[in-house]
This record gives C-alpha cells, structure tokens and sequence, in this order.
C-alpha cells in the first residue's frame, strides 16, 4: 500500500502546469494543424504496401492455396502463408490459439489466410484477388448454448468453452420475499476508433531484427508475441509507438503486427500495411455479445438478499481475453450494492463468429446493463422509487463484493448517486423551448431533421444507472508500469512506454514531474520498447500505474536530489522540501530555484511500481481478485417517440467518483467521450452478423453516435482521493460507458410506462425502434 | 483515359456518345463509394458535368407554374437557397441528406442516376410529379419521374444520355416530407414519405422510399383521403386519417434487410403519412 | 477541355501541384496523402459518414475520399496545411486545444476545416446549429461537448474584435 507523502508543500493555488490544473496537451498543435503523424502517416524510402488476404466463410477446411496467379503481377514481391512463419504459429494475450495465418481450417469470416507485399495498394488489390483458395465449406457453430452443451464437436483444439467460472457465496438457498427476474441480451458492439491499423515495418540489414512501428495499447506485449512468431530475441523487435488515433480495447490483440514484420524482413525492405474501414471490422475484436438471466431476491422493503444469474458470452472464434472479460462480468453481478448470497455461473464459450475481446468495459458494461435493468424491476415489485432502492442498497467501503473480496477502497456509492440527483434537470421542455410563436426546433424532438414526429407525439422518460468498476488487472496478473526520469540543466526529461491513445496521459506525466521536481520545463522521449514495460492502456489502469511509475520515478530523482543539495549546502536532506520551482529547508526556510540547485548534475533513475497482488478464484469464484475500484452514477432524461419508436437523449448527468481529477479537463473528456459510447449501445451500434456473416461492416450501417445524437452532459466529480492509489487518483476511463446505457434504457422504460402503464421491457441493447413500437 | 470537364450540354453528350463506357460524374457521393470498395472501376472516360452552367442552375417557370432545377444542382443549394422556399418538400428532404460534406456535394441529378429506393429527394419528386429532362446527340426529350425510376438502380436512361434537370411544379396548397432514420444524422432512410396536398385540383399525393424497389405511389390512400379532407382548412377526421394511414402501409412493399425489418417499414410509413397530413392544418410548426 | 486522368495539375492551397501515374478513379483524399505528401488530411471510413478526410473544394466543404481527383481539376482545394502555417494556428485551432477538444485528433483536421467554413457563414451560430453543421465529422473520443465549447469560445471572441 503507497500512502500519499506530503514532503511537497503547494501553495495555496497550483501552480501553473501541476496536478489540478489543466494544462493543454503537449501534441495539441500538431494534432489541430495536421502535422502529428499517427502511424497511417509513416512512411520510409522504399517502402512498400502489404495487404491480406481473409476467410470469406466462418467455417471452412482449407483444402489448398495457389499463389502462383499472385505472385505474375507485376509489382508483387512476394506471397506469404503460414509455411512461412519461422516461429511460433500461434499467437494470443492469454491462450496462444490464434494462427498468424490460417493453416488447415478458418474459423471465422475475415480469419488471416496469405499476405501480400506489393508496390502500391492497387497492385496488391488486385494480386489478393489472384489468390486462389479451395475452401470446403463447413458448418458454422453458432449458437453458444451448443457451445456449452457440446452438442457439435470442438471448433478448435482447446475446446469449444473457452472458461467457465461459477460464484457461490452465502447461503445460496436462501429466498427473498420478492423475485424479480430477466433475461438480458447485450449485442456486440464495435470500438470503431477512427485511426485505422496501420504499421510501418523496417527490417534490420542482415534481417536479424525488425522495428515496427505501430499504433497499439501495450508495446511490450507486442514486442513478446511478435518475437516468438519471428523465431527473435525478444530484444531484436523494437517498437516505436505511432500516433494512435483511439483505442478503447481494440488494439490489445495482435491484428497487422506480425503480417509487416513478417513481409519486411523476407524482403529486407520496410513494409507498411493500412486497414480500410471494412477491413478494421474484421481485424481486430470486439465486446462480447452476452445472454444474461438475472434473478434479484430481495425483502419486501427492497433490499436485496441474493442475486442469482447465468452469463453466456460469445466469445468468437478465438480465446483473446475471453477469460479475463468473462471473470469482470461475473464478479460485477451484484453492482454496487451489498449482497449477501449469490449463485453465478458463467460461460465464455468458442463458436465461428467474430472474435472478442476487451473493449472498454471490458465484461463489466454487460452485466451492469442487466443489474441496472433489475433494480428498476426491483424498485417497482417493491413500490420503491428507483433510486431510493438504490440508496437503500448501496456499498460502503469495506463491503465485499460476491466473491468475499472486501472493497477497501473510498467507495462513494450514495454521495455519486446524490450528487447525480442533485444536478439540474433540463429546462427545456419536450421539443425544446419554442424558436418563436408556434415555431420549435425539429432538432430538438426525435427523428432530427427527418421531422418524424410533433411535440404530441413525444413522451419524456428519466432513467437511472450505477455502476462498480474494478481497475486495474485482475487474478494474480502481475501488473506494473515503468518509468524514467531524468533531470539534467534544468529540464526534466520522462520515458516511458505507456500508450497514449488519445486520453491523455502525455498530459499529465509533465504535469506529475513539474509538481514533484518543481521543475516546469518537462519533455518527453520517444514511447517505444527502449525503456521496460508500462502494461496496457486499458482497464482504467495507466492514471494509477503509469502516473504511479513516473510518480515514482521522479520522487526518486527529488532524493537524490534533495542528497545532493544536503550535500553540497550542508543541510539535512530530510528538511528539504520544494515549494513551487523551489527547494527549500523547511525548517531554516532558505530557497534556492530547484534549477539552479542541479547546475551541473544529473539525476536518472528508473522505477517499476507494482500494485499489491491479487489472488485467483477458487471453484466457488471467492477469492480477491481484483485491485481497485471506482464508481459512478448516471442519470438519463430521454424523450421517445413511442409510435416509431425513436429517441432523442436530452440529457445525461453524472457524478464520477475520481479518487483526485490530475486534469480536470482531461477527466470531462474521458466522462462525455465514455457517455457517448454508452449512448451508443444503448440505441445504435451493434455489429450484425448473419449466418456467421458480418453484414454492416462500414460506417454507413454500424452507427456511431454524431452531434446531433449527443445530449447536453452536465457532470461534477467525487473527489475522495483514494489512500491506495500513489496520486489518490483513480481510473476514469471506463466508468462513465458503463452506467450511461441502462440509464438511457431505463429512461426509455419510464417514457413508454407513462403512456399505458405497462410499457415495454427493452430487456435487449441496442434498443431497435421496433423493440419500442411494434 | 480523357477526363472531360465540358461547359455545355451540347459538348458532354457529345463524349457520350463517342465513348460508351464513359462515366458521367457530378458530385461523387454515390459512385466515389463503390469506387474506393473496390467495386467499380471506372474504366472508360470520364465526364465530370458539374462545370456546366445550365446543370448548376435553377429556373422559375411563372408562365407554367414550375421550377426547374439542373441536374448539379446541389443540395446544399436546394436545403437553404431561395428554391428551398418553393418546394418546402424538397428542402426538407435536402436537409436529411447525409452531412453538410455530402450536401455541397450530392444533387438531384446523381440521386435519379443512382435511383436508390432510399434516394432522399426522389419521394418528393414522385409526389409533385415531376418530369426529367435528358439529353443525348440525339437530342432531348422529357421523361416522368415514375417512368424513369424503372427499378432497385436502375433508371430509364438510354446508351448516350445524360440528365439535365428537373421540372418540378409549384402546387398551391401544402407538402411535406418525413424520413425515418435510426440516428439523427448521416442515416440512410429506413422509411420516407412525402405527401402533397393540391388544393387546386383537389388532389393527394403520397410518394413512399425505401419500401419497394423504387418509389412507390399510393393511389388507394389518395383517393380515400381526398374524399375526406375538408379542402378548405386541410382539416381530416380522425377515423379517416387512420384509415388513411392503413391503406399508406397496405400499399407499401417493405422488405426485411439488416438495417430494418418489413414489419416495422410498413408501420413506419403509415405513422409518417398520417403525422404529415395532420401537420397540414396544425397551429404548431416545427422549423 | 480535357486531360488525361493519370497526368493533371490540382490547385492545393494556392499552389499547382503536377498529380502522374494516378488512376483514374483515385480519390482526392489518396491524392493529397499518397502522392502529394499532404498527410494532415486522414481518411477513416471511405464512404464520407466521418468527415475526417474534410477538405474544401471551390469554396465548399465535401469529403475528399469522395471527389474523384481527376475531376477536381481547375477548382482551388484547401487542405488544413493550408489554414495556417505551422506553429502559427489559427484562432479555431488554438481554441481547440485550450478548450480540451482533442484527444487521439483524428478526426480533428477534418474538424477544423469544417469549423472554420461554419464560422464564415454562420458567424454567431446556436448550439443546434454547431450540431447540425457538424453532423457531419464523427468524434470517437469526445463525446463533442469540448469541441461545442471550442467553437462557442471562437465565436464569442470573434465578435469581440474591433472591426
């Protein structure tokens, strides 16, 4: 555990550029006027295109593949298959299953087949079409309940469950006055981030290495899986972070990394490859579609007393980190709420579909749709308002969660809840307030410009959700980050691999150094593998880890330098502090600028922080598995036009529970950016895939969320700085997608409750306007 | 290959004529996304007739009580210029065109050529009963809008022609027009209607999208509620306005893909029709 | 008047630039990136639903994955190399940056050029009108409401100027 130290002493308003403040972001300029290159922007001398070729079939055996017509055209040099991976033929975050090139059998629709390299992307387009490949066509499996019941022989080696996890904790005969029960379904959902994959490979002289560069969220972890496929030293692959223009979960896995450096080091030429928007749909994973029953018992007073429920998620052709989403989902049943006894069993299971895999959320954003969609239900069996149930429910720090694991952390589940409650509701009124005299604004009803419906026809709903997030890595995984600093002339320079996605964490690294060191000319090296890991920008964990390890980083530096000044001034270095950009003794008060104070010198120093372990899951799921956890209220007001079905979202408000805002713009961004994600499941993005047939694979028919969808967000933060984080800063990034969605439904369900009384049950996301209407 | 850029219409199907299978291109909303899928390759020459003077322009005919509207006209002109004000229907449904990207862009002209079911303006432009102009070196000649939109893509354009304009007719009384969309912008029409109101000749005009293989008339609803609209006021029964709106989905022809179903297009239509006739004679307008 | 389609000069940011060796239906936004080394424009979609590749064309704002290059002969095209020189950005841009509207900045090339047209027509535009006049550029990271802010920031300050 890391206590937060106090040898800084801040004066009364931060300064300029530290913790608390928000100071824009170092690559702003470049990104506003074009210059920043994200990694579809690199390019070498000679440099030629990649391109692959993939499945068109969900199942099918590979009887043979003829590249002969390929490799005559003219411009095409060379055609590569899985006969040409010297290492390791599979590859994969938890279970090495997934091949860098289908071999014998494909089991997915856009499953790697061949790869290509040619000299412009026309050529290669053409060459891929050249390729002849003689498919025998196969059943798909498709259902993953067959997967479960092992009524059709295994997909895949490892078997057809990809992990089944069970949770009894309690008493699990025990009943409830009252039963409330649903069946919840969560469609898959795309990160549909808009920077495309895309990597530059530049091979070695002598082909004994390879550096790529790359848009990606864990460098490190690249770095191992490509080694192995390329029969390297882990050190030979070096990786240079490129611009990474969005994540969320979708660049964890391995998509185009080993393709470029397979084909830049057969040719001894760089190599880069692009994925078009189709292409991207079928490349990377996606979040788990989920099936999930839920069963509430609760007294007649509403407060629960066991939760029973079965997850199924779908976790596609290949195991990614199926297991790790399907452990958040189960180990979140309960929400943010106290929970005796519970009987949970979940399945992550193998069929032909897409794979799946983190996104953000990660498992956590199925289950809180189901127990958010249950305490409504709840609220009503019992004649409670729905967030009085909530209240009369909600965890305390201390209180365990299904697994026995105590949450230790600040757990301000009734003040994000009040704190919601208490920001206004919109003040215009159904259709917004009137242009002028029988005059209002189309915009403002459902349907937009489509002018589908009059003021009469819409109804106004409000909705709740509240979620529990873990942060973090979970099961014993040994998470850590690392982190360089050195100070030199006055500068402090930071290295570190973390992945700046777009989030921010450029941001407030500099800002963590200048705040220790005092130093405020702060610059960053290059994000690559020259420096050890810093884990994956993902699980609301780079805040906490990262801005642990530079945190870490610098306060070592600050000793040493604190030494050296006791040294050279002859003051004890335990009376030395910084104020502002100086050091100073507290206790004589003398100060020097810290600048002047390192003339000459130099401190570097590199650090690993660790969090506290964690623990695996014994076969009843009890065990600590995870690390931390946040929390964070939404509250959606929605007009719906129950006739067709349409929705607009009015408003969505929030109180997040952030443990310290480092950034406090940088904290609204992550909360409106996630709210618009939730949004987006909740009424419009869902992958829709046929007969194991992706069939909106574009972004004319899979629907992202644009200004006109988005509503007025008006959010204020908790700030209980948490005592085990090393800044008291937790993770943001998650929470704010994972409540917004059944908020919004929730919403929805008391717009159409109003209009008979019974309305409709909308127990699937996203909501179809048939789902509303018909 | 020759990329042409003529100035008259005159000079364009002249390289029609010459090269059969030359692309004609205005705004490229429609093609540029085929193209860039790989799924067309233009491979004869080009003809890019956004240039040409008498395309880009839109005319008031006083005398025959019409506008009519070059084929590169854009959107964007039509949703917020002046012509937007004579045919309100037109610009309502230029304003659910895609993006303001693909407004300044996109024309009436590349919707008929393209002739989606789904084509935004083509509704309005079936209700008015519009008339298409088209030229070839063989000379011009007029076409009405239900007999050039032939089917699913595909129009009645022969081997040489081009589209010219639009001849829409300026109708006293009232039109609108509504499309159902999942978000609320950028979003393909899931259903669309346009109803006309011709209080001079007493008569309904209900054109539907993206509920058949083209654009569909309604010639059942028509009749019914222009036996029970009072003509003065717009006003319509409740009763009949319902069995307006049945008769609009009873004679639509919606089918099942992955952006909608039958099932609700059908019921979608009806509520649209129904809502479009109300807001005739209603004291609240949403602008 | 005729050319060839794989041999043409574009008008980009005021200055000819010889376009060889295209094809013929090559889209503007391949042009500028693959050919002419104008990077900032991206492209995220190939079917103008982002507004990423947003470019002006004669004066109009369009999606350059939509224009096909060799038709756009003879009409000015501004890219966003063109709005400003680098490390002198415009107020639009600076303001994007102050007001946290940029995260992984994808989409934010596109953006800016799509502000700066909306701002010359529309100088003091409403909250729906932003809305509307963005509808059209996809943010994936923000959620909008900084760049909202961003751009009533620009137009506040705008009208504060002397004339």
């Amino acid at each position: 555990m890391t206590t937060v130290e106090t040898r800084v002493e801040t004066s009364l308003s931060p300064r300029a550029g530290t913790i608390g403040t928000s100071p824009t972001r170092p690559d702003g300029i470049a990104k506003v006027q074009g210059s920043f290159e994200f990694s579809s922007d690199i390019s070498a001398d000679g440099c030629l295109w990649g391109a692959t070729l993939r499945s068109p079939h969900p199942h099918a055996r590979i009887r043979s593949i003829d590249v002969s017509a390929a490799w005559k055209i003219p411009g095409v040099e060379t055609v590569i298959t899985a006969a040409d991976v010297p290492g390791q033929l599979t590859y994969g975050l938890i279970a090495q299953d997934q091949p860098v090139f289908a071999d014998d059998v494909v089991r997915y629709v856009g499953e790697p087949i061949a790869a290509i390299a040619a000299d412009h992307p026309e050529t290669c387009r053409r060459a891929l079409e050249a390729i002849v490949v003689d498919y025998e066509v196969l059943e798909p499996l498709l259902d993953p309940e067959a997967a479960i019941a092992g009524t059709l022989g295994p997909i895949h080696p490892d078997g057809n469950v990809i992990r089944h996890q069970r949770i009894v904790c309690g008493d699990p005969a025990v009943t409830g006055e009252i039963t409330v029960e649903g069946t919840y379904e969560i469609g898959m959902q795309d990160q549909a981030f808009l920077g495309l994959e895309a990597a530059l490979a530049v091979p070695d002289p002598g082909g004994k290495g390879v550096e790529l560069h790359v848009a990606t969220q864990w460098l490190h972890e690249d770095q191992g899986q490509i080694a192995a496929c390329l029969d390297l030293p882990v050190d030979a692959v070096r990786l240079v972070l490129g611009g990474v223009g969005g994540a969320f979960g979708a660049r964890e896995d391995i998509s185009l990394q080993v393709h470029t450096c397979l084909l830049a080091l057969r040719l001894g030429r760089p190599v880069r490859i692009a994925y078009s928007r189709a292409e991207s749909f079928l490349g990377h994973v996606h979040r788990h579609p989920a099936t999930i029953w839920m069963r509430h018992h609760a007294t007649a007073g509403g407060e629960i007393v066991k939760i029973e429920a079965r997850m199924v998620m779908d976790g596609g052709a290949y195991a990614s980190t199926s297991s790790a989403v399907l452990v958040n989902a189960v180990t979140h049943t309960q929400g943010p709420y106290r929970c005796p006894n519970a009987v949970v069993d979940g399945y992550a299971v193998r069929t032909n579909h897409l794979p799946c895999g983190a996104m953000r959320g990660f498992g956590v954003v199925q289950a809180c749709f189901a127990h958010e969609s249950q305490m409504d239900e709840l609220a009503r069996a019992c004649g409670v308002d729905p967030v009085d149930i909530r209240l009369r429910n909600a965890m305390h720090t201390g209180d365990p969660l299904i697994t026995g694991q105590p949450v230790l952390n600040v757990a301000p589940v009734e003040r994000c809840i009040l704190d919601t409650a208490a920001l206004p509701l919109p003040d215009a009124p159904v259709g917004g307030h009137p242009m002028a005299e029988g005059v209002i604004d189309a915009m403002q009803l459902p349907g937009g410009a489509g002018r589908t419906a009059d003021r009469s026809d819409v109804v106004r709903g409000i909705g709740w959700g509240v979620a529990i997030k873990n942060l973090m890595y979970s099961e014993g995984f040994d998470d850590y980050s690392t982190a360089r600093c050195r100070l030199a002339e006055g500068v402090v320079t930071l290295k570190f691999a973390t992945s700046e996605v777009g989030q921010g964490f450029v941001t407030i690294a500099p800002q963590i150094a200048r705040t220790i060191l005092g130093v405020d000319d702060v610059r960053l090296d290059r994000i690559d593998t020259q420096v050890g890991s810093a884990g994956s920008t993902s699980a609301s964990r780079q805040t906490w880890m990262s801005g642990g390890a530079v945190d870490l980083a610098c306060r070592t530096v600050r000793e040493r330098m604190f030494e050296h000044v006791g040294r050279i001034h002859g003051v004890d270095p335990l009376r030395l502090g910084v104020d502002g950009t100086d050091l100073v003794d507290t206790v004589s008060g003398w100060r020097l600028s810290v600048v002047e104070a390192t003339a000459g010198v130099e401190f570097d120093e590199t650090v690993e922080y660790r969090h506290p372990e964690t623990s695996d899951l014994d076969e009843n799921g009890q065990g600590n598995c995870h690390t931390a956890f946040a929390f964070v209220a939404h509250r959606a007001v929605v007009d719906v036009d129950p006739e067709l079905g349409l929705v607009k979202v009015v408003q969505v408000a929030t109180a997040q529970d952030v443990g310290r805002a480092l950034n406090p713009l940088s904290v609204l961004g992550q909360i409106e950016g996630g709210i618009a994600q939730g949004l987006g499941l909740a009424v419009m993005e869902e992958i829709v895939q046929i007969d194991g047939v992706i069939r909106n694979g574009n972004f004319t028919d899979y629907l992202l969320p644009t200004f006109l969808d988005m509503p007025e967000v008006v959010a204020t933060l908790v700030e209980e700085p948490d005592p085990y984080a090393p800044l008291g800063a937790k993770g943001v990034g998650e929470p704010p997608c994972i409540s917004s969605t059944p908020a919004i439904v929730n919403a929805i369900r008391d717009a159409l409750r109003q209009v008979d009384g019974v309305g409709r049950p909308l127990t699937r996301v996203p909501v179809r306007p048939s789902d509303i209407c018909l | 290959m020759p990329v042409h850029l003529p100035d008259s219409v005159e000079t364009a199907v002249v390289h029609l004529a010459e090269d059969p299978a030359a692309t004609v291109l205005a705004g490229g909303t429609d093609l540029m996304v085929e193209v860039n899928d790989g799924r067309r390759r233009p491979d004869g020459s080009l003809v890019v007739v956004n240039r040409i003077p008498e395309l880009r322009s839109w005319r008031r005919d006083a005398a025959a009580s019409s506008v009519t509207i070059g084929a590169a006209v854009s959107y964007r002109e039509i949703e917020t210029g002046p012509l937007g004000e004579l045919v309100p229907a037109l610009a309502q449904a230029a304003r659910t065109v895609g993006s303001p990207q693909i407004r300044n862009a996109g024309t009436l002209g590349g919707n008929l050529g393209t002739c989606s079911p789904a084509g935004d303006g083509l509704p309005v432009l079936a209700a008015l009963d519009a008339t298409i102009e088209l030229s070839s070196v063989s000379g011009r000649r007029i076409v009405p809008v239900g007999e050039f939109m032939v089917g699913v893509k595909r129009n009645a354009l022969l081997p040489g022609e081009m589209i010219v304009s639009v001849t829409v007719p300026l109708v006293e009384g009232w039109q609108g027009y509504a499309k159902v969309g999942v978000r609320n912008a950028m979003v393909i029409a899931v259903a669309s209607a346009c109803v006309v109101l011709d209080r001079q000749r007493q008569q309904v005009a209900v054109a539907l999208g993206s509920v058949g293989p083209t654009i569909l008339r309604c010639p059942d609803a028509e009749r019914s509620l222009a036996s029970s609209i009072d003509w003065d006021t717009l006003e319509v029964a409740t009763v009949a306005l319902e069995r307006f709106g049945e008769l609009v989905s009873s004679e639509s022809r919606p089918i099942t893909d992955h952006r909608s179903s039958a099932d609700y297009r059908r019921h979608a239509v009806g509520v649209l029709a129904r809502r479009l006739v109300r807001r005739a004679s209603s004291s609240e307008v949403a602008a | 008047m005729t050319h060839d389609s794989d041999h043409y000069v574009l008008d980009v940011n005021g200055a000819p630039r010889e376009v060889t060796d295209s094809w013929l239906g090559e889209s503007l936004l391949d042009v500028l990136r693959d050919r002419l080394g104008l990077i900032g424009t991206k492209g995220a979609c190939e079917q103008g639903e982002c507004g990423s590749c947003s470019v002006m064309v004669d004066g109009v704002l369009v999606c350059s994955c939509l224009v096909m290059a060799a038709g756009a002969v003879g009409q000015p095209i501004q890219t966003i190399e063109g709005v400003a020189p680098v490390g002198a950005p415009t107020d639009v841009q600076a303001a994007f940056v102050e007001a946290g509207a940029v995260q992984c900045g994808f989409c934010t090339p596109g953006l800016i050029m799509a502000v700066h047209d909306l701002l010359e027509r529309t100088p003091k535009p409403t909250d729906t009108e932003i809305r509307e006049e963005l509808a059209g550029n996809v943010c994936r990271c923000t959620g909008y409401g900084r760049i909202i802010e961003a751009v009533k920031q620009v137009s506040v300050a705008r009208r504060g100027r002397p004339s």
